[in-house]
């Protein structure tokens, strides 16, 4: 018998018996031992291979041929095998590792925007499309600024509409005051800039009444246009697109009627349409009014006290709640409850971080 | 100012009818508060008549009527005791709504006898108080005719008025403005002076210093002798009861009729009880008058009064006194009508704290050229309803002159008002609110009427003929807006925004409090200053301008802790202020977070907040602000309202404070009776550099390395009074090419490192820029790392 045809001989059982080896390996690790045996430097089919030597080399080709396909044979079962056996361990790590998926996450806490600032914010997105700027001024203010330049004259029975707080009287008479509205901050405008000006402005103010629907301090937002050609059909044109646009409802009807402000003339305070059927406020057509805002064509004497000529410029101011606006487009009952810090309340009625008011996005969700 | 709509038609000859008129007014500018139509609720209710009267089966009290109701008679029940055969009543007929219960009736059964109607009280129409019987109609009254029909109601309007129309405080000012609008015609006024007889008995003098001209500036009086002072009758009683005023004499019912009729306050002092001549002077310390409120008011020498011989009388432009008041038995009186000072009125009803109709007018100016008119219409009244006969008038002092008349340019209507008005329109409305136009040129010189002491200039007549016309007629028009859309914040707006969103996304929820505070908590934040402690705070809880956001922020978590929650976070963007000047003061993001950091958790151990959740909400804010990230430094000081040894300030540079974080000091939490922890932070906003303003927006080229980084860790042993930072930065400073970041990873105090010792753990990265780095270069830069902290801070690697 030629050394091919024993090579050829002992393959075949050889084969057959490393196959079998395979297929009762249990685990990896005795799938490894078979490999080892058979495939390994010191393995059967090693063995045999390092025969290959000793064969003619007329009938080496064969030989090898023979050998290399037996290899072949028991290596692709060996993965075949090292495959099954390793989809059959992770499926049953798997089936050990479960969790109780309803078990509660770690806590995060997100914060809020308190409403008064996220009403700030919508208005100036509103008025900033308009091109509006956003003017800010001090909180402690002077006689000059809150009431004279504003034409209010000296004891005139319109400064007792507001109840100003003031601060300790000085040693020369004078005493400063906590501003009563923001009114200020447009004469301070009108002081520094030259027209055309265009600035809405929010901020804190102060009057001594504190009640159920009073607080001593609240916050108003104003604006002001001064240009050579703004007259009382843009102010009107102006307040109905931002009280359609802020209010959210389309078929809002509005309302200008004369009212009086010493620092407006004509001035108008403005209504918005609402239903109060059923005991709920809602905005929009329905049967009664709601005032909203106080404007009106600015005074020829608060221009006049700025150093602006009132027979070349002209234009519009006016002034709303922010607290009253944000509790009527928010359903929020009490004045007094934005000022309590109740964690509850600012949760509740507060605005999450990532809901930027813009015209495009929406202002509110 | 109420009145009623047959009061208005007494000036104003029109059809209109009272919503018309109500919305009318409104839109004038004299909004209306209320209306009273009795007739809108009452339109179900009719008229019937008793036929029967006789018991009920089952109670004593109450009786079983028919009632006719013209088409048929109804059984109904009744209690009332006045309901008799014969009499004419009101019914209220099944699902009709009685205004005093707003509920609708409902077929009835009393005591097993069926109800098919009610009879109805005052009341129970809400017409008057009666409710002793049911409403007894007069005899003649048909049976079946709507109520509305039978009876005729006044309806009540309340028009509010504004500061500047004081002439609409007067049914006839309210009645020319709705004239004006062209819904009526304004009813002609006659005044003709009174056939007079006799010279008056009392004469009547001005005596006022230099120093206060003004304060009665024009005083009209007369005697009237024989009057005899009865009720007044039943119209003028009903309209005064409208309106709110109580019906006490013809007199008085007179005065106060003139005061709403025509805007034109008097007095009548019993001429009998007065002493010698009147005069109008200032009242002199220590004088008194007993009023006819019934209270005594002590005067002194800035209030003007009517004195006779006996001293003061009455209170000028503000009220009476009780001595010389007129009552059932006068027969002479004295009639005032004269012009008072409004801040000086004014300021007396305040100091004294009287409120009254004629205070209320005076204050807000009087016409002055209705002083004797007024005068000479009120007599007119008096003679006609009390009888008697009248004395010349005495009159001292004078009117204010006539206005000077006002330039009106009618283009200025289109230019300020934005609408189109007719000339003839502008014209019409100008001389029916009682202005004289007379034409100069292109323009008009108009005299405003002496009612209208608010119209001084153009833009008044301006609003006047926008008023008339009707704002409803003002075309509404876009306003034009910028062709290029910009950011319309400044920079430190925009910054301010970044920081609140960006403590509210670290979890902080924010909240807006007073700017005041009590001076107790003011001290322990570094304020309660005398200069800012209000003068008149709205109680001794908000009495000073606080000097910290942050206390009204821990005082929060007190009032939140009382209600059961002391884990919380709260921040505030606001002012706090440091001197009583217009701009002593700063924008502050302040924040505080007290109890546990988080809630706990099965999978987490929960702890307490400490001055590192402080710190890094202070960073966190900086960094939100756009703020440099590097360069700042971090330093163990802060306020005297932190704990001191467990709190610190970023700065900048070494003077610029930009942030101070850290527990808050037990001594203001004892205060504040709060449970710790409790810890805190203040970013000054102002402080925090803006960002850079850039030519573009384009970002800095992205260079990222091809070679790995490598990380090498280090435990530094050093003593515990070394800052983390020294330690750090040293390392960092090791290699500025290569090292890209030091972490501290731990930190040990304990024996293995000896006492006053610490053992400070880093990681240090090391980026490869060029190539990849060899061990050799590797072991370089570790020894150089080595190096830097120990010539730093004194520390040697951890054996």
């Amino acid at each position: 018998m030629g050394k091919l045809e024993e090579i050829r001989k002992s393959v075949e059982p050889l084969v057959a018996q490393s196959l079998d080896a395979v297929t009762s390996a249990a685990t990896l690790e005795e799938l490894d031992r078979v490999r080892v045996a058979t495939l390994g430097k010191k393995g059967s089919l090693s063995a045999l291979m390092s025969q290959l030597g000793s064969v003619s080399p007329e009938e080496r080709k064969e030989a090898g041929a023979a050998l290399n396909a037996a290899k072949q044979a028991v290596s692709d079962a060996i993965d075949a095998r090292k495959t099954a056996l390793e989809v059959k361990a992770l499926d049953e790590r798997l089936a050990r590792e479960t969790i109780d998926v309803t078990l509660p996450v770690r806590p995060e806490s997100t914060g809020r925007i308190h409403p008064i600032s996220q009403t700030i914010d919508e208005v100036v997105a509103i008025f900033g499309q308009m091109g509006f700027g956003v003017a800010e001024g001090p909180d402690i203010e002077d006689d000059f600024h809150n009431f004279t330049a504003l034409n209010f004259p000296p004891e005139h029975p319109a400064r007792l509409m507001h109840d100003t707080f003031f601060l300790p009287e000085k040693a020369d008479g004078s005493r400063h005051l906590l501003r009563t509205h923001t009114s200020p901050v447009q004469v301070r405008t009108m002081l520094k800039q030259t027209p055309p000006i265009r600035v809405i402005i929010p901020g804190r103010t102060y009057r001594c009444d504190s009640d159920m629907t009073h607080t001593p301090m609240f916050h108003q937002l104003e604006g002001l246009v001064i240009d050579k050609t703004t007259n009382m059909g843009h102010l009107k044109g102006c307040l109905s697109e931002f009280v359609k646009t802020y209010f959210e409802v389309d078929d809002v009807p509005v309302r200008f009627r004369p009212s009086f402000f010493p620092f407006t003339e004509p001035s108008a305070e403005v209504d918005i349409g609402c239903s109060r059927a059923g005991g709920e406020l809602k905005i929009g057509a329905g049967a009664d009014w709601l005032e909203i805002l106080g404007c009106g064509m600015v005074h020829p004497n608060v221009l006049r006290n700025c150093g602006i000529d009132p027979d070349e410029y002209q234009g519009f101011a006016f002034g709303m709640g922010i607290e009253r606006i944000a509790m009527l487009k928010y359903g929020i009952p009490d004045l007094r409850t934005f000022f309590d810090s109740d964690l509850r309340w600012l949760r509740h009625y507060g605005f999450v971080p990532l809901d930027v008011p813009t015209l495009s996005g929406g202002l509110a969700r | 100012m109420k009145f009623t709509l047959s009061w208005l038609k007494r000036h104003l000859d029109t059809t209109a009818g009272v919503d018309a008129i109500a919305e009318r007014l409104t839109m004038l500018g004299l909004e209306v508060e209320s209306l009273d139509d009795p007739a809108a609720r009452l339109g179900g209710f009719i008229t019937g008549q008793v036929m029967e009267a006789g018991p009920h089966p089952n109670a004593d009290r109450l009786q079983l009527c028919k009632v006719s109701i013209g088409r048929e008679t109804l059984q109904v029940v009744c209690g009332a005791p006045n309901a008799r055969a014969g009499l004419k009543v009101v019914v209220a007929l099944p699902g009709v709504v009685v205004p005093a219960t707003g509920e609708a009736l409902k077929k009835g059964n009393v005591r097993g006898v069926e109800s098919q109607a009610m009879m109805c009280s005052w009341r129970e129409l809400l017409l008057g108080e009666d409710h002793s019987g049911i409403i007894e109609l007069p005899s003649n009254t048909p049976a079946g005719e709507p109520l509305t029909k039978v009876l005729s109601f006044d309806p009540v309007i309340d028009v509010a008025i504004t500061p500047n129309r004081a002439d609409c405080l007067g049914v006839r000012g309210i009645a020319r403005d709705l004239a004006a609008a062209g819904l009526g015609k304004l009813k002609p006024l006659s005044v003709e002076p009174v056939k007079s007889s006799f010279t008056s008995p009392i004469g009547v003098s001005l005596d006022f210093p230099a120093e206060a001209p003004g304060a009665c500036s024009l005083f009209a009086g007369r005697t009237i002798r024989g009057v005899r002072n009865g009720e007044s009758p039943g119209w003028l009683k009903d309209w005064l009861t409208a309106v709110g005023l109580r019906p006490i004499s013809a007199l008085v019912d007179i005065t106060n009729y003139f005061t709403i009729d025509l805007d034109r306050p008097l007095h009548v002092f019993d001429a009998a009880k007065l002493k010698g001549d009147v005069r109008a002077r200032l009242a002199r310390d220590g004088e008194t008058l007993a009023a006819l409120n019934g209270k005594s008011y002590d005067l002194d020498g800035s209030m003007t009064v009517i004195a006779d011989d006996a001293g003061p009388q009455a209170l000028g432009g503000v009220i009476g006194g009780e001595a010389t008041s007129v009552s059932a038995g006068t027969t002479d009186v004295f009639l005032e009508a004269a012009l008072f000072d409004p801040m000086r009125t004014a300021a007396t009803g305040r100091r004294l704290a009287i409120e009254s109709d004629a205070r209320y007018r005076f204050e807000r100016g009087i016409d002055p050229a209705f002083v004797v008119s007024g005068m000479e219409l009120a007599t007119r009244m008096i003679i006609e309803l009390c009888g008697g006969e009248a004395s010349q008038p005495v009159i001292v002092g004078k009117a204010p002159a006539e206005s000077a008349p006002i330039t009106f340019r009618p283009h200025r209507v289109e230019q300020l008002g934005g609408v189109s008005v007719p000339e003839e329109a502008m014209v019409a409305a100008l001389e029916a609110l009682g202005c004289k136009l007379s034409k100069v040129g292109t323009s008009y010189a108009v005299v405003p009427p002496s009612w209208r002491a608010d119209v001084t200039g153009e833009h008044d007549l301006v609003e006047e003929v926008i008023r008339i016309h009707g704002y409803d007629h003002i075309p509404t028009v876009s306003m034009p807006r910028p062709s290029v859309v910009r950011p319309v914040l400044t920079a430190a707006q925009r910054q301010a925004n970044w920081v609140r969103r960006g403590l509210a996304a670290r979890g902080l929820v924010e909240t807006v409090t007073w700017s005041f505070l009590p001076s107790s908590l003011a001290g322990l934040f570094g304020g309660g200053k005398a200069e800012l402690t209000l003068a008149n705070p709205i109680s001794s809880d908000l009495d000073s301008m606080r000097p910290s956001v942050l206390a009204n922020l821990v005082a929060a978590a007190g009032r939140n802790a009382d209600r059961g929650f002391r884990d919380i976070s709260l921040f505030e963007l606001g002012p706090e202020f440091n001197g009583d000047q217009p701009g002593d003061q700063r924008l502050v993001a302040a924040g505080i977070r007290a109890g546990r950091a988080a809630a706990r958790h099965w999978a987490e151990q929960a702890r307490p907040v400490d001055a590192f959740d402080a710190k890094a909400d202070a960073a966190g804010a900086v960094a939100a602000a756009g703020g440099p990230a590097e360069g700042l430094q971090v330093v163990a000081e802060a306020p005297a309202w932190y704990h001191p040894g467990r709190s610190g300030s970023l700065k900048l540079g070494p003077k610029t404070v930009i942030a101070s974080f850290g527990e808050i000091h037990p001594r203001v939490l004892a205060a504040l009776d709060i449970k710790g922890p409790v810890v805190g932070f203040e970013v000054f906003l102002e402080a925090v550099p803006l960002p850079k303003v850039r030519p573009t927006k384009a970002k800095s080229l992205l260079k990222v390395s091809p070679f790995h980084a490598i990380e090498r860790d280090f435990a530094f042993v050093v003593d515990r009074s070394v800052s983390a930072e020294a330690v750090l930065r040293a390392a960092k400073g090791a290699d500025k090419a290569l090292i890209s970041d030091v972490l501290l990873f731990d930190l040990y105090e304990g024996p293995h490192v000896g006492e006053d010792k610490k053992s400070l753990a880093i990681q240090v990265t090391l980026q490869p820029v060029e190539k990849t780095l060899t061990d050799a270069e590797i072991e370089a830069i570790a020894a150089k790392v080595v190096d830097a902290v120990g010539k730093a801070t004194g520390g040697e690697l951890r054996g």
